[in-house]
């Protein structure tokens, strides 16, 4: 879902870059204060994962593939502000280094990838663990939900970003974005689950860090 | 001790990187959508290219520079966040 220039007019790509730089602002803030000792390698690994895992294209329906985002397990871990600075990181050198994702579109790419998806997708397990308990069996649900509607949710987001910059009318693009990405985010939420599962397996304790 | 759990998952994302040649090549969601709907012509090409597409440049094997692009890209980014988080934690004090 890198949105690569060309795609967003002026206004899009100003109002995206003030609005993530503010939140990315905001996360420094929170981490600043909130973030532990036993964090600080888990947002390395986690990094490095979200990067090595997003270039694992896996194919859906009709010669399309998708990828993971990772923001929802990033967030599940480590809370959603430090989701949200594992996704910048991510996002900043995939456009910077690797040319995915255009220069004037990272504002909107890490609104999309690194705000909507790490909010969306940590507040989606809460209720989920809330509704099913917060045992092995709920985690894993709320994982994979999360992770599914954070990767939907960033996909509506993406396409109301392409209709306002009159790249496609909202009628077009939104269904078709949400479409596709309904289907990737099955692979998303299979991926999160997956790895919630390991963790749980193998450093459970992982999973009691405070969330930031 | 299990202070080193990090090395052993780092190294677990290093085998995930190695597995990129075998990704996929179909076009992503939104690139789909944007060949499907007509405004893919839109896209404008990066001023500058590094790694560009994920392939390290000068190599003959696509193969391998997927795998290369893929190690080098995976210990950035554990080194930035690494790094990044460690700053947040260790300038704490100072900034309160």
């Amino acid at each position: 879902m890198h949105i690569p220039d060309g795609f967003l007019n002026i206004a899009t790509v100003a109002t995206t870059y003030a609005v993530s730089a503010g939140g990315v602002g905001n996360a420094v803030r929170i981490a600043n204060k909130k973030l532990g000792e036993k964090q600080v390698p888990l947002m390395g690994v986690l990094a490095a994962f979200i990067f090595a895992a997003q270039m694992l294209n896996f194919p859906i329906a009709g010669g399309t593939s998708g990828h993971l985002i990772g923001a929802a397990l990033a967030a599940i871990l480590l809370g959603p502000w430090a989701a949200v600075l594992i996704m910048s990181c991510v996002l900043i050198a995939q456009s910077l280094i690797f040319q995915d994702g255009g220069l004037l579109a990272l504002g909107a790419n890490i609104f999309n990838m690194g705000i909507i998806a790490s909010f969306s997708g940590y507040y989606i397990y809460r209720l989920v663990t809330w509704l099913l308990g917060n045992d092995r069996r709920g985690k894993l649900a709320g994982g994979a939900i999360g992770a599914w509607g954070s990767v939907f949710l960033a996909s509506i987001v993406c396409a109301i970003e392409l209709a306002v910059s009159g790249a496609s009318p909202i009628g077009v693009v939104l269904p078709a974005m949400a479409g596709f990405h309904a289907l990737i985010g099955i692979g998303e939420g299979l991926i999160t689950a997956a790895v919630l599962s390991l963790v749980l397996a193998t450093r459970a304790d992982l999973m009691q860090l405070q969330r930031i | 001790m299990k202070s080193k759990w990090w090395l052993i998952a780092l190294v677990f994302c290093l085998v995930v990187a190695f597995f990129a040649p075998l990704a996929s090549s179909s076009p992503d969601g939104l690139e789909r959508v944007a060949e499907d709907v007509g405004f893919m012509e839109l896209a404008q090409e990066a001023p500058f290219s590094l790694i560009a597409d994920y392939v390290f440049p000068g190599l003959e094997n696509e193969a391998l520079a997927t795998i290369l692009a893929g190690i080098v890209g995976t210990l950035i980014l554990f080194g930035i966040a690494y790094a990044l988080a460690w700053l947040l934690v260790s300038r704490r004090r100072e900034t309160v």
